[in-house]
């Protein structure tokens, strides 16, 4: 049936999977993308929301780089809040609700729009598999299909099991069969793999609820920034005609859908520890481990036993649903239990599910075992992307998954690697834990993770990596124009913030209504703006008429990056040093076939994980926990130069 | 770990011997530094391969001078490392030194780990591997040797002091960051008075961790002796001999008021600490015959170097042999002392014990007869005998940098407080004085311990 050989077959239509066809498919490469099922495109399996602290991040980088997250949660969102903005521009997060059908809908739509890409509807079964080197899959149904590289992004679907009380059956999602044979398959080829377990909350009918019980949480209502920085990627939630409908209850506000929340009681604990002794977690079927910061609810419990509430997300579906999805509700207790406690929880009291919460456990492969192209070690061209290196998160999946399609077109064409570092990109920040630190437990984003905080940044994601990407083939010239734009005018800003003089007349008014101390000589704006508590769009309207207009002509956003500049410089230079720091030992390479079994001086515990690891710089030698600093001291000595 | 973006410093000249002692400075900024410390002609003008006669300054208090030296500048390429180079030659007390070094820190200089010298040498291309080899060598005795030392500080309370700092720095960045990662969770955020309180309170710590590091302090450490024997062995007689002779240079090194029962001994530079000294006093605590029971030997572990005295009249060589076996069984460093020599004539005494293998130094501490021969074999053991001297006063200097620099990170979070800064903001010098505490202790990655603690103590997640 398939007589071509493709450039990149990609195993799983999930975030990564999705990221990482398009990404080849986008930069040339002859591709194709097989799943289970073409229906659940990139499905969202547990919550509808992209982005969130550190996550909105990572969505605004995959699209400064050209891929599609950002523009399909921007098509698809029903409500669109900007977290964190009480703190400093590093914290900025965007997060959106999305609606899940729509989100699925339009990722099929841009990918069928996509050139270069073929999809196939089965199920991959074996690799193949030769001299080292992959060359094609075989499904299902007997297909073998060929190509130069491959990337495998399987989710939860390998001997996926799903939990549900004392029921237990094999399965990738609810209602979907799990994959088998892929990682015997990969054991037999000298992989590790291990297990993992995560959880999803029930879904409830939204018909059944009293949402006059619950407190209303909204939208931004003035400013939606969204995830892409292209133009017109946005809902026009002004004028939404798809929102009247009666049967969902649309309390709108500013014509975005809103959440509820509403909170757990003792009462409804109490339930839920009724079926304890048939939970699959407290009875020990369960054996991967779950996110210590995504616990089930009954996890919750159990180990917060001194809390009486926990708070619950009511968050809506999409626009024409009435489904409701319940976030803070995982839960893996039979299905009775769940049905009785979740009716004590106010407004709730004649829920009606949809289906059950569950937990699910799967195979993965520890992340230690892959380059920073996430190609891995063992097999030449084969790559793995998503929850089969142990993360969680549609964000990280799909990060992932746009960096290893890049650097499986990149294999196929013998282009150079691309590879992120932790000063680029939330998602170099990722990829470096998870090659170097690997995880054992479901491995999630949070800013804590980055040491270059301030300079990874929701706002300047496409001053950090559409340039890089536009140069390697995959961001699209339009962009790389815009942001051309943008560059232009944030300098043309800073000047203005520069060459500006306040006079005391000016803002002295302004400072005392916040409290600032006045001028007592002019000064620069550049300057006055330091002042922690000094919003430029704040101060504008007391600023001469002149540079009013001067500064009125850019766009907001615009003028928000050069403040930011302004602001933050003297922090944001801290981590520059930093970096600067380590950029020696970064480029120290240490040669491949660097024998560290010889090197007895080295702490055996450093040996091994070294011998294991196998780092490509001092640098990432230095992250791998374990080796500690006089290691790091002994292997500089012997590389030499 | 950087290479060679900034300037270490380090006493060069081996431990306590000499007139002459040498810190070398080598990084971008060695003249800088040393010019900022030398009160003389201005280094920062001078050529190549110069010397200059001045003094070194006390950089917090310009007006004491520390010492008359010599400075000899290495400019650009040509110097042991390759890179600027300036060394200080002074006068070759330890004490002394270690102020010069002490004063270099505090200019800009940072401490140099061990073998970084010759490390940067290599890395510019001035050694060959072979000699490579070796340093890589010396580096992993050393960090064994550093760890000897943190054992010993394990008994006291340096390591707890040090581990309850990081646990508070750790739960205060959990708490920052708790507000930061997790600000849409239904937990409850501490307010900016409980972080001020606490932020002070470490700082309060790390501070008086510093100052019960005061150098005078380390210097007075030194190396630890336990004169032991049978009653009568004559041990009292012994320690005066010892102390009697050395009383005058004692005061006039340590300088720093004294711990109660404690007598030091200065031989050549060094300083030995006399343990239990009261015990050999009024001869109320029999060791010897304690040996086995726990304390006693706890006693004897404590110390680096064990005089073993006894009275060569009454004392065969088979209660000897059974002495070293124990000694060696424990791994003391120990030197056997044959006592009351004096009484049959030494080649007498000498003839008892041929069938030691063992060095046995004869003496008659009444007569002060042979008591040279002590001093040199407790200051050949401390300097040749793999007792980390020198490196144990490096070691707690560099634990001294660290603090300091802890303590300076924090006070630009309390100052971060007063401006209101956000909590990224405050977290980058939160961070950073985390990573200087973990220069001592080893332990480099935070971002683990942060998140395991908010794990660990709030309830995250949906």
């Amino acid at each position: 049936m398939f007589l071509e050989q493709y450039d990149v077959i990609v195993v799983g239509g999930g975030h990564a999977g999705c990221e990482a066809a398009a990404a080849a498919a986008n930069m040339g490469s002859k591709t194709m993308l097989i799943t289970m099922n073409l229906l659940t495109l990139a499905q969202m399996s547990c919550n509808p929301a992209m982005g969130g602290i550190g996550k909105g991040q990572i969505v605004r980088e995959i699209d400064a780089l050209g891929g599609y997250s950002g523009i399909v949660s921007d098509k698809s969102m029903i409500q669109f809040r900007m977290l964190n903005k009480s703190k400093g521009p590093a914290m900025w997060s965007p997060r959106c609700q999305s609606d899940r059908m729509l989100f699925a809908a339009t990722w099929r739509e841009m990918l069928e729009q996509t050139p270069n890409l073929h999809f196939f509807q089965d199920s991959v079964t074996g690799l193949i598999v030769s001299r080292g080197t992959v060359e094609g899959v075989v499904t299902a149904m007997g297909q073998k299909i060929y190509a130069k590289a491959v990337v495998l992004t399987n989710g939860t679907f390998l001997n996926g099991i799903i939990h549900v009380g004392e029921k237990q059956f094999g399965g990738g999602r609810m209602g979907e069969k799990g994959a088998t044979g892929i990682t015997e398959q990969l054991v037999s080829l000298g992989f590790e793999s291990d297990r993992l377990k995560t959880g999803t909350p029930p879904r409830i009918d939204g018909r059944s609820l009293d949402y006059s019980k619950m407190e209303i949480q909204e939208g931004d209502l003035d400013e939606v920034a969204g995830f892409s920085y292209m133009p017109g990627t946005l809902p026009d939630f002004k004028n939404a005609s798809f929102i009247d409908n009666a049967r969902v209850k649309n309390r709108i506000s500013g014509k975005q859908r809103h959440c509820w929340i509403t909170y757990t009681s003792p009462e409804v604990h109490d339930i839920l520890r009724t079926g304890f002794d048939r939970s699959p977690m407290f009875q020990g079927r369960i054996q991967g481990s779950g996110p210590r910061y995504c616990p089930s609810i009954e996890d919750k419990i159990n180990r917060f036993a001194d809390k009486d509430r926990h708070q619950l997300f009511v968050e809506p579906e999409g626009w024409n649903t009435v489904e409701i999805y319940v976030n803070g509700f995982s839960t893996s207790l039979p299905e009775e239990v769940q049905v009785k406690a979740i009716r004590k929880v106010p407004g709730f009291e004649n829920a009606i599910f949809f289906r059950p919460g569950y937990a699910i456990e799967y195979d993965y492969f520890p992340p230690t075992q892959l380059q920073y192209t996430l190609e891995t070690k063992l097999i030449k061209n084969l790559f793995f992307a998503g929850q089969i290196n142990g993360t969680t998160g549609y964000e990280e999946a799909a990060g992932q998954g746009l960096v290893a399609g890049i650097n499986a077109h990149n294999n196929v064409h013998g282009h150079p690697s691309f590879v992120l570092k932790r000063d680029e990109a939330y998602i170099g920040v990722l990829i470096d834990d998870l090659i170097n630190k690997g995880t054992d437990e479901p491995y999630r984003m949070f800013t804590s993770r980055a040491e270059y905080r301030t300079l990874l940044r929701q706002d300047n994601a496409d001053m950090r990596l559409t340039e890089r990407s536009y140069e390697m083939g995959l961001a699209a010239r339009e962009r790389y124009e815009l942001l051309q734009e943008k560059k232009k005018h944030i300098a043309r800003i800073d000047e203005i913030l520069n060459i500006t003089m306040v006079e005391p007349e000016e803002v002295n008014e302004f400072l005392e209504k916040i409290g600032s101390a006045p001028l007592k000589e002019r000064q620069k704006l550049s300057k006055l703006l330091l002042r922690p508590n000094i919003a430029l769009k704040n101060l504008l309207p007391y600023l001469l008429p002149s540079v009013q207009q001067n500064l009125e002509a850019f766009d907001p956003l615009e003028m928000e990056q050069s403040e930011i500049h302004c602001k933050y410089k003297a922090y944001m230079d801290k981590e520059v040093e930093m970096v600067g720091k380590m950029k020696a030992m970064e480029e120290l390479i240490i040669p491949e076939s660097f024998n560290y079994e010889k090197l007895t001086a080295l702490s055996i515990e450093a040996r091994q994980k070294l011998n294991k690891i196998r780092p490509r710089t001092l640098g990432q030698a230095s992250r791998i926990s374990g080796v500690n600093p006089s290691d790091i001291q002994i292997l500089m000595i012997f590389m030499g130069r | 770990m950087n290479l060679s973006s900034d300037t270490i410093a380090a006493i060069a000249t081996a431990p306590g011997i000499g007139a002459i002692g040498i810190i070398r400075l080598s990084g971008p900024d060695a003249v800088s530094i040393a010019n900022r410390i030398f009160k003389g002609k201005d280094l920062t003008l001078q050529p190549t391969h110069t010397l200059h006669f001045g003094h070194i300054l006390n950089p917090e208090d310009p007006s004491e001078l520390i010492d008359e030296v010599v400075v000899s500048l290495y400019l650009g390429t040509k110097s042991y490392t390759g890179e600027h180079t300036v060394e200080i030659s002074g006068h070759g007390s330890p004490f002394i030194l270690q102020n010069i070094l002490n004063a270099c820190i505090r200019a800009g200089a940072r401490l140099a780990a061990p073998g970084e010298f010759t490390q940067r040498a290599f890395l510019n291309g001035k050694l060959d591997l072979a000699q490579a080899e070796a340093v890589a060598d010396l580096i992993a005795a050393d960090s064994k040797a550093a760890q000897q030392t943190a054992l010993k500080q394990l008994r006291g309370g340096f390591s707890n002091d040090l581990k309850s700092l990081r646990d508070q720095l750790i739960q205060f960045a959990a708490l920052i960051e708790l507000e930061l990662d997790f600000s849409d969770e239904d937990v409850e955020f501490a307010d900016r008075t409980r972080f001020r309180a606490l932020i002070t309170e470490i700082k309060n710590a790390s501070q008086q961790l510093i100052d019960s590091f005061r150098l005078g302090n380390v210097i007075k450490k030194g190396v630890s002796v336990a004169i032991i024997g049978k009653p009568n062995a004559g041990k009292s007689t012994l320690l005066n001999a010892l102390l009697n002779e050395d009383r005058a240079i004692v005061s006039d090194i340590a300088g720093t008021t004294r711990d109660t029962i404690e007598e030091t001994l200065n031989i050549n530079g060094i300083l030995f600490r006399l343990i239990d000294t009261a015990g050999i006093r009024t001869e109320t605590t029999d060791i010897i015959e304690q040996i086995g029971v726990g304390k006693s030997l706890e006693k004897m572990r404590e110390a680096d170097v064990v005089i073993y005295l006894f009275d060569v009249e009454t004392t065969t060589a088979a209660e000897l042999r059974q002495q070293i076996d124990l000694f060696e069984q424990e791994q003391f460093k120990f030197i056997l002392v044959a006592n009351k020599c004096d009484i049959s004539g030494i080649s007498r005494a000498q003839e008892r014990f041929t069938a030691i293998s063992h060095p046995i130094l004869y003496i008659a501490a009444k007569e002060k007869q042979a008591m040279d021969s002590i001093r040199q074999a407790l200051f050949d053991t401390a300097v040749e005998g793999n007792i980390e001297t020198e490196n144990t006063i490096v070691t707690n200097a560099r634990h001294h940098a660290a603090l300091l620099n802890v303590v300076n990170s924090l006070t630009e979070v309390e100052q971060g407080m007063e401006l209101g800064l956000s909590g990224e903001l405050l977290s980058i010098d939160i961070r950073r004085s985390l990573q200087f505490l973990g220069e001592i202790t080893g332990q480099v990655e935070v971002d683990r311990d942060i998140l395991g603690t908010i794990f660990g103590k709030f309830c995250i997640g949906k």
